[in-house]
């Protein structure tokens, strides 16, 4: 079994982390503050291909993995989770479209992602229906040779910035079977009915842009169903299979970055005539924490580079996400812990790691369902 | 232009509590990242650059390992057409046998310009450049901060104590070692990355070059390496802080600094 990245993957690694540690520092803080997404900086990120290199070749992408996707994502967050956060929402439902859209429609919206032209988003969360996304009410009625949308999503990663948005949609309320009744929908942004409000006052990840939609009306062309009507639901299980595995990377990321602030506080902070690294307790603290970001990152990998091979384990990639949330908040914990009342001001960049920590346990699946995802595996259905 | 650029990897020691080893000789390795020397970093650019204005060639040239290609991948990922690893056979080298192998190389190349970063960070010698620029009868310019193009010729900038800027006009070809700053180093792309893997990495042993490893001796090594003596003298001020401006006013006062 062969543990190791490539040289090639191990060099994007180093570039992605070279391009976070000189650009992110420098407008992280004053982004989360004023809740602002660079747009010059996400154009330059593209620009160096670090956006959808999952995407392949002849849709303007690198034509690499989830893997190297992950690789990427985790540095971006180890420098800051709201600029990785806002990085990985560029193609965030572009999975939807390379596994099922038209040759068409990956020629039409793929390339502009990875160019930095364009931005995109998917909508899967409703007022009433979280967790329970099989619950969506969102409607799209086929009208003629139009779908008319209509209805609110909630907590939407680039709500109020995407150029197209793939809406999760209520198409055929009246099949018996739940999880035949859905579709996904590719509504560009500009179509008269379409409204977004940007939320302010996340409790982290603030650089990143996250808006409450409203679709009134929405008339798009019948083309713009993405794969088959009806099989909306096992579409979104697919990607989730997949979002879920580079999402695991963000966890690592924080939770590495999270290290990286504890190690830097507990080698110059002196308190009782001695370094805090001296202390036993703060030893025991460091071990515990690396060792549960070693853990987190080689399960994260793993399941990329499982998908990347085709090998497709639900199971898995929840325990890889689950895990990797709980490393996160865990791991942060304690580095806040280290820094003391340090810790607790904003001029200290753990506050800001700490506050986005959270949300790696709820979004893209909370932990309870990565739980239920892992035991109706393991246990089947009761 | 036909550039030739050689680099080196060193110890990324900023914010890293360095350690010396039990033999006293080298700082302990096995914790520290690696990179490309920052100063190699802006000659390659410099390079990549001026490539780029004369639709030239870059070759990137080290000495050293395999772990040692990193940087030769890099340059060819920033734009580098081939690179070539001079493999150092477990050989502590000094700058002078650096410069020799590198001559060895170079010799067999077609090149106009040789561009090397002023210094390493790690040993900060600051001799290869020059050393290389001796053995091949190269004129040559050291720690240049500006590079324009003339015809046969380039002009160059380099910045002398106290603020005065030297403008000199140097033949081609020649070799000049660069400062940092000098331009702004481009980051390495993905695209670059997998271009990087279609071209060309070529190693090179001692063997072949003709040259004889026990003839590569170092004149110069470390004899011992320790951390300088702690000294006294330092006052900690301690207290409230309008007490403690105060009182570092005070000392500046008595010690001429201001008045």
């Amino acid at each position: 079994m062969d543990f190791d990245l490539s040289r090639e993957q191990m060099d994007i690694k180093k570039a992605a982390r070279e391009f976070a540690e000189k650009e992110f520092p420098k407008i992280a803080r004053e982004c989360e503050e004023k809740e602002e997404v660079p747009r010059d900086l996400l154009k330059k990120g593209a620009e160096l291909g670090f956006v959808g290199v999952f995407i392949p070749e002849a849709y303007g992408g690198a034509g690499l993995g989830f893997l190297e996707h992950a690789l990427i994502l985790e540095e971006f967050w180890r420098m800051d989770p709201g600029l990785g956060q806002q990085f990985c929402s560029l193609t965030f439902g572009s999975e939807e479209l390379i596994l099922f859209g038209t040759e068409e429609q990956k020629e039409k919206y793929l390339p502009r992602l990875t160019s930095g032209d364009a931005l995109m988003g998917f909508a899967i969360t409703e007022p009433d229906a979280g967790s329970d996304a099989a619950s969506a009410s969102t409607r799209a009625e086929l009208i003629g040779e139009s779908w008319v949308l209509n209805g609110n999503k909630v907590m939407i990663g680039n709500g109020s910035l995407a150029d197209f948005i793939l809406i999760f949609c209520l198409t055929d309320p009246d099949n018996p079977a739940k999880s035949h009744r859905h579709s996904v929908i590719l509504v560009e942004t500009n179509t008269p009915g379409y409204e977004a409000d940007k939320i302010l006052g996340k409790m982290g990840i603030r650089a990143a842009d996250t808006a409450n939609i409203f679709l009134s009306d929405v008339k798009v062309p019948k083309e713009n169903l993405i794969g088959e009507r009806g099989k909306g639901f096992y579409q979104l299980m697919a990607f989730f299979d997949r979002s879920r595995a580079y999402v695991s990377a963000h966890g690592v990321g924080l939770a590495q970055g999270a290290l990286d602030l504890a190690i830097k506080h507990v080698k110059s902070r002196v308190q009782f005539g001695q370094k805090l690294a001296a202390f036993q307790v703060t030893q025991f603290k460091i071990a515990e924490m690396a060792t549960k970001v070693e853990l987190a990152r080689t399960l994260t990998y793993r399941v990329c580079s499982m998908l990347d091979r085709g090998q497709v384990d639900s199971k898995l990639v929840a325990m890889a996400k689950w895990n990797a949330g709980r490393t996160a908040v865990e791991v942060v914990d304690e580095a806040l812990q280290l820094h003391g009342g340090y810790g607790y001001m904003n001029d200290h960049d753990i506050e800001r790691f700490y506050r986005a920590a959270k949300v790696l346990e709820i979004y893209e699946g909370t932990k309870e369902v990565e739980k239920i995802v892992i035991a109706r595996r393991i246990l089947g259905r009761f | 232009m036909d550039v030739v650029v050689c680099l080196r990897r060193v110890p990324f020691t900023q914010e890293v509590d360095l350690e010396i080893d039990k033999g006293q000789r080298q700082i302990l390795a096995e914790n520290l990242a690696f990179v490309l020397n920052d100063w190699d970093n802006y000659a390659l650019e410099e390079a990549i650059s001026l490539k780029e204005r004369t639709k030239g060639t870059v070759t990137a040239i080290t000495v050293g390992t395999e772990e040692d290609e990193e940087v030769l991948r890099r340059a060819l990922a920033m734009g580098a057409d081939t690179a070539i690893r001079i493999d150092s056979e477990g050989l502590t080298l000094d700058p002078r046998n650096i410069a020799r192998l590198l001559a060895r190389v170079i010799r067999g190349l077609r090149f106009h310009l040789i561009l090397t970063g002023a210094q390493s960070d790690d040993l900060n010698e600051g001799c290869v450049g020059a050393m290389l620029a001796e053995e091949l009868g190269l004129p040559h310019a050291s720690v240049v901060n500006k590079i324009e193009l003339g015809e046969d010729v380039l002009e160059i900038k380099v910045e002398l104590e106290g603020g005065i800027e030297e403008i000199s006009t140097i033949k081609l070809p020649c070799l000049l070692t660069i400062q940092t700053g000098i331009n702004e180093p481009r980051y390495v792309s993905v695209m670059g990355i997998r271009k990087a893997a279609k071209k060309e990495l070529k190693v090179v042993t001692i063997e072949e070059l003709s040259l004889d490893k026990e003839a590569l001796v170092p004149d110069v090594y470390v004899e011992r390496l320790f951390y300088p003596p702690e000294t006294g003298g330092a006052e900690i001020l301690e207290g409230d802080p309008h007490i403690v401006a105060e009182k570092i006013l005070r000392i500046l006062r008595e010690r001429g600094v201001i008045s």
